[in-house]
């Protein structure tokens, strides 16, 4: 909604409040102004001028050589337009004038002829061009013959008008009018309001000779009202009201269409003229359109209707799209003399669908979509028509033909004081409530501290004791309200363990050296079915599809973090960011229906992707890039981070490389997986060699304990003993520790692998893998004898299980 | 002999005084004090020194060799320190060259802040609630007072995946759900930060896909009071204490009456700027008493208990507090982004 301060001044007397402070006042009472927009820069020495003589220049085709009288002096100036003529009174920008953009007018010879000024357009003053009416978009303004010549043009125009841009919630459709914002601002203010005027003077001939209202669909449209004007002369309406509508943001036309763009904008009640020649009907049928009926709308689009549409007809075919947009065939025209003059309400659902289903959202539809005053529908086709007689030559005929089934009764609430400073945490006193509602205009009963309170139609939004208690807080100011701290029972807060557990994990990662990214949990067709951790993928997996995708890059729910994070990396890469190491923490969405019934199951999975070298500047330690191992230290490092054994698994997965996957396994139950993404995906994602990993979080929250068991500090001392064997290159180096662990127990407390050699001094077809052994006994300490023959027992069994010996 | 004494101690003394290296030093000690040193030469002739006289010489030759040998070893620490200062002048680095690196992770930028936030209301005895982001219309509009049709469901499109099931919008179902799970008894004092969806272009200022952090607290007793009292307490901890805030009255159809919180605009000081739209203020939060029909669809008797509810976009506030200019960022993992933000 656009507010010129100049209209609103008709009812409202703003005093010397600049625009921007009563802005903010308006902002502070539950209204934001969005912003405030003068009409145009401020033009200094623009006056009226009245063109004696006008002529073609003698050196130009397109020139003219005026004569002009600007009262206090007659100036020759030359004008371009192709408009200008004799007996114009026209906008003059004298020499030393100033227009918009600090454009000073000087004496200038032209073609060898002296121009002293400037006859200006609308657009050269500063309007918007979208707002000019379009018959002088194309030269200069041209004044109604009733100004005098020599007065201030800026005022003439209303440039100096300062317009508020309101931000209006969806509960306030009363202020969607200029009375509705004098409501506003005279309870801010503490003013009085001027109302406008509505009085007709009505002709002997009844309007319902002319015309008859059967409204067959009364659950949309409640109320239908018609009146009939006669003798109308077309022609440009006043120009202040040309210029009220200019701010409004309305494209002046002529009279009757900008007397009812007025009306709606004054009263916030749509209305629409016919031209009652071309409506070529005595009665007006009101009805839902039906399937596949076509009408053309004042747009020249022809559309097709279903009877979810609400149509007037005049009883044969559609003449408007009822509360949306008028017909092109009953067009108000320049040889119209007849008109009839719609003030109905439509329902504000049913115009909301036609809405939706056309696109056609207009100032009328909006307002239909929010709810109109019943108690003001009425007046405003009063005022119309007043207007009408005064600036159109109206001849208005008596009575109003109309349906009627509205119900204008109002809403009462009850309150009391105790209770709304005990919920707002007040101290207001009685008087000052009904001090409020004398401000707000609304009618109540009091009785000591109880009030009861009419609430008046154009506040639809206001039902509830709670309604109230926001009118009363607002307008006494919620910067007077106190500050408290709640006083009700008390409770610790915090996190859950889960909840924290998350965040050590995230401290782990992100000290381990990952950074934390956030992606799209929305993914596209080629992407969703990518890395699905292998404990998922033996299940159905349907992936969930949004019904109305904003693009196809983001149209299913993804089954993994891994797709969309490697597009990050991808993204890094193209940017010649080579070196990353990142990690997501988040939801994955399964389902297995074709249509989703229920929600569907969402997991919290950890995935990490990292690709180029561990250290971008390495400086005196040695260039390494990512490989299986690194990422595996770092996601051995988290489980014995959150003290949950797990395992690996050698594993041919999907979209993995075939030789360097793993599974992840927590006590024999697969949890997830590692690895190194299948060079055929780096090569269709463009990138280098990646590596993943990928963590079902549930299990690891299913898995944590708290609190981590004791074990005695050793009070003996432990040996260590190494030992290298010579294996086949296919023996799992982890089967061969896991049986030195069994071999050994209970004096081998625990195995390490610490080296691998493969190459020289080695037999065809072996590897040389080595093992620290720690040997501790919890009672005594060890003597050499126990630890070599455990030793030897330990190589004997190696020896046998993989027939591999020791390496000398 | 006491001359003789004497005049050897003075000219020792005085040759170790002179002595620059540790070999020269080790010569001395031997010149005088070795075997055919010339102390040792000296004492030797004490017998033939009368009975009295060799005690009170004996006496002599020791203090002599004492004080030698005392110069001596002073001198020799002094000779070997600067032999060490000089061994460790040759050892010298250069310290301006780089240390070697540790690889350091971080924290994304959102994450940041809503942990920042979750911090500041569990310091004030809120709890921390999760919920679902594929939410059922139910819990993400009816249950908040915005059945179907309502025009206030315009204010946010919504991705939609069956006509019950969708994207949530907000993370207020959230509270719907905590209030539900309380059985409209006990009373809820919770925070719920999370993703949420909308049905939006991507651009600089819109993703399909943001942050949300709600907070709500229902009791017996809760006054508007004390959501102005509790986000002006947020407020000057999130934004520094020199930041003023206000209210002002708004709408959600969740609650009533409803608030937004503005803050003063820290680039202009109040003065009005671009970023603040000239206004001085910048809009950083949306609150307000929680509506009786909220209240009584989860299940809390509106005559008995009252609350407050608020709620921010975290991505809103991480553009204001860092001048981040382009919403996307948060999701397009840039390297050189995310890691400008890893100290914050």
């Amino acid at each position: 909604m656009l507010v010129s301060l100049n209209w609103l001044r008709n009812y409202v007397d703003l005093g010397t409040n600049p625009p921007e402070e009563l802005a903010e006042k308006i902002t502070k009472s539950g209204i934001e102004v969005d912003g405030i927009e003068y009409i145009a820069e401020k033009s200094t020495g623009v006056v009226v001028g009245h063109v004696d003589v006008c002529e073609k220049h003698p050196n130009a085709d397109k020139l003219n050589l005026c004569q002009v009288d600007t009262g206090e002096e007659k100036l020759q100036i030359i004008c371009g337009a192709p408009n200008i003529a004799e007996g114009q009174k026209v906008a003059v920008a004298k020499p030393g004038a100033v227009l918009p953009g600090d454009f000073k007018i000087k004496k200038v010879k032209l073609r060898g002829i002296e121009s002293n000024g400037m006859i200006c357009s609308l657009q050269e003053l500063g309007i918007d061009e979208k707002y000019v009416p379009k018959d002088t978009a194309e030269g200069i303004f041209v004044f109604p013959d009733d100004v005098t010549i020599g007065d201030n043009v800026a005022d003439l125009l209303n440039l100096n008008d300062a317009v508020l841009e309101f931000d209006l919630t969806p509960n306030r459709a009363d202020a969607l009018s200029m009375l509705g914002v004098a409501y506003e601002t005279a309870a801010i203010l503490d003013e009085a309001i001027e109302f406008p005027d509505e009085t007709v003077r009505t002709e002997n001939e009844a309007a319902a000779d002319y015309i008859a209202v059967n409204v067959e669909a009364p659950d949309l449209n409640p109320y239908y009202g018609a009146f009939v004007i006669k003798d109308i002369k077309i022609k440009p309406s006043p120009l202040w009201m040309r210029n009220y509508l200019m701010a409004a943001g309305i494209r002046p036309i002529n009279n009757v269409v900008d007397i009812t763009n007025y009306v709606l904008i004054e009263y916030g009640q749509p209305l629409h003229a016919f031209d009652y020649e071309c409506f070529a009907s005595d009665k007006i049928v009101v009805r839902r359109a039906k399937n596949g009926e076509k009408m053309i709308t004042l747009d020249d689009q022809e559309r097709t209707l279903s009877e979810k549409n609400l149509v007037i007809t005049n009883g044969k075919e559609p003449v408007a799209l009822a509360g949306v947009m008028g017909g092109a065939n009953t067009e108000v025209h320049e040889g119209t003399t007849t008109v009839l003059l719609e003030a109905a309400i439509f329902d504000a659902v049913s115009v909301r669908k036609t809405v939706k289903e056309t696109g056609l959202r207009s100032e009328s539809s909006t307002r239909f979509e929010k709810g109109v005053d019943p108690n003001r529908v009425h007046k405003a086709g009063l005022r119309a028509c007043h207007l009408l007689q005064q600036y159109a030559d109206g001849k208005v005929l008596a009575g109003t033909v109309s349906f009627d089934e509205l119900d204008r009764s109002e809403k009462t609430v009850e309150m009391e004081t105790a209770e709304i400073n005990k919920r707002l945490g007040t101290s207001i006193a009685s008087e000052e409530i009904a001090q409020i509602l004398r401000k707000l205009r609304f009618e109540f009963e009091q009785d000591k501290t109880n009030f009861i309170v009419h609430v008046p139609t154009r506040r639809g939004d206001i039902t509830i004791f709670e309604d109230m208690l926001e009118e009363v807080a607002r307008i006494y100011g919620y910067d007077h309200l106190p500050y408290t701290l709640p006083v009700g029972s008390s409770q610790s807060g915090g996190l859950t363990e889960q909840q924290q557990l998350k965040r050590d994990i995230e401290a782990y990662l992100q000290g381990a050296g990952l950074m934390e990214t956030i992606t799209y949990s929305l993914t596209k067709d080629d992407l969703v079915r990518k890395l699905v951790s292998p404990e998922l993928s033996d299940q159905t997996l349907v992936p969930v599809q949004l019904s109305m995708p904003m693009s196809e890059d983001h149209k299913y729910l993804r089954l993994s973090i891994l797709p969309e994070l490697l597009q990050s990396l991808t993204y890094n890469q193209k940017r010649n960011q080579y070196d990353l190491a990142y990690y997501e923490l988040g939801s994955i969405f399964i389902s297995d229906e074709d249509t989703l019934t229920k929600q569907p199951t969402e997991q919290r999975r950890l995935a990490g992707a990292l690709t180029g070298n561990w250290l971008e500047h390495p400086w005196q330690q040695e260039k390494k890039a990512v490989d299986f191992y690194l990422v595996k230290g770092i996601v051995e490092g988290l489980f014995a981070h959150v003290q949950i054994p797990v395992t690996f698994e050698q594993a041919k997965l999907p979209d993995m490389h075939p030789g360097r996957g793993a599974t992840i396994k927590i006590a024999d139950k697969v949890v997830g997986f590692m690895g190194q993404i299948h060079p055929q995906l780096q090569k269709i994602m463009d990138l280098k060699e990646t590596y993943v990993f990928d963590i079902n979080m549930e299990q690891v929250f299913a898995a944590y304990s708290n609190v981590p068991s004791y074990h005695e500090v050793p009070k003996y001392p432990s040996i260590a003993r190494d030992i290298a064997f010579i294996l086949a290159k296919d023996v799992v180096a982890g089967d061969v520790k896991a049986t030195i662990e069994q071999s050994g127990a209970p004096l081998v407390k625990d195995v390490k692998i610490f080296d691998l050699y493969q190459g020289d001094n080695l037999p065809e077809g072996k590897k040389s893998v080595a093992y620290s052994l720690l040997y501790q006994h919890p009672e005594k300490t060890l003597t050499d004898e126990e630890i070599e023959a455990s030793y030897q027992e330990i190589i004997e069994t190696i020896n046998k299980a993989f027939n591999a010996y020791v390496r000398s | 002999m006491k001359e003789q004494l004497s005049a050897l101690e003075t000219e020792a003394l005085e040759k170790i005084a002179q002595v620059e290296d540790t070999k020269a030093l080790q010569e001395i000690r031997v010149a005088y004090l070795g075997k055919k040193g010339s102390l040792t030469a000296i004492l030797r002739g004490m017998g033939k020194l009368s009975k009295e006289e060799r005690p009170v010489v004996g006496e002599m030759a020791n203090h002599v060799r004492e004080s030698i040998t005392a110069a001596l070893d002073e001198k020799g620490e002094k000779l070997e320190w600067i032999a060490l200062e000089k061994q460790l002048e040759t050892e010298a680095i250069d310290v301006s060259l780089p240390g070697r690196p540790v690889k350091v992770g971080g924290p994304h930028l959102l994450t940041s802040i809503i942990e920042e936030i979750e911090d500041l209301f569990i310091g004030m005895g809120y709890e921390v609630r999760e919920g679902p982001e594929v939410e059922t219309d139910y819990f993400n509009f009816e249950a908040l007072n915005l059945p179907k049709n309502h025009p206030a469901r315009d204010m946010q499109d919504t991705f939609y995946i069956t006509n019950e099931l969708l994207m949530r919008t907000h993370t207020s179902p959230v509270q719907a759900r905590t209030m539900r799970a309380n059985d409209g008894s006990k009373p809820v004092k919770m925070i719920c930060p999370g993703k949420v969806y909308r049905r939006d272009s991507d651009d600089a200022t819109h993703s399909h896909q943001f942050t949300q952090i709600e907070g709500l607290y229902v009791d017996k007793n809760v006054r508007m009071s004390d959501l102005k009292g509790t986000l002006d307490a947020f407020a000057k901890k999130m934004f520094g204490k020199d930041r003023e805030i206000r209210l002002r009255p708004s709408f959600f159809p969740f609650t009533e009456p409803s608030v937004e919180m503005d803050i003063s605009c820290k680039v202009c000081q109040g003065k009005g700027c671009s970023v603040c739209k000239q206004t001085g203020w910048i809009e950083i939060l949306g609150g307000g008493m929680v509506h009786p029909k909220v209240l009584s669809m989860a299940g809390y008797d509106p005559e008995v208990y009252t609350g407050f509810a608020f709620g921010m976009g975290p991505d809103r506030i991480a553009m204001l507090k860092y001048g981040v200019n382009d919403i996307r960022q948060f999701y397009t993992n840039d390297a050189r982004f995310l890691k400008q933000y890893h100290q914050v």
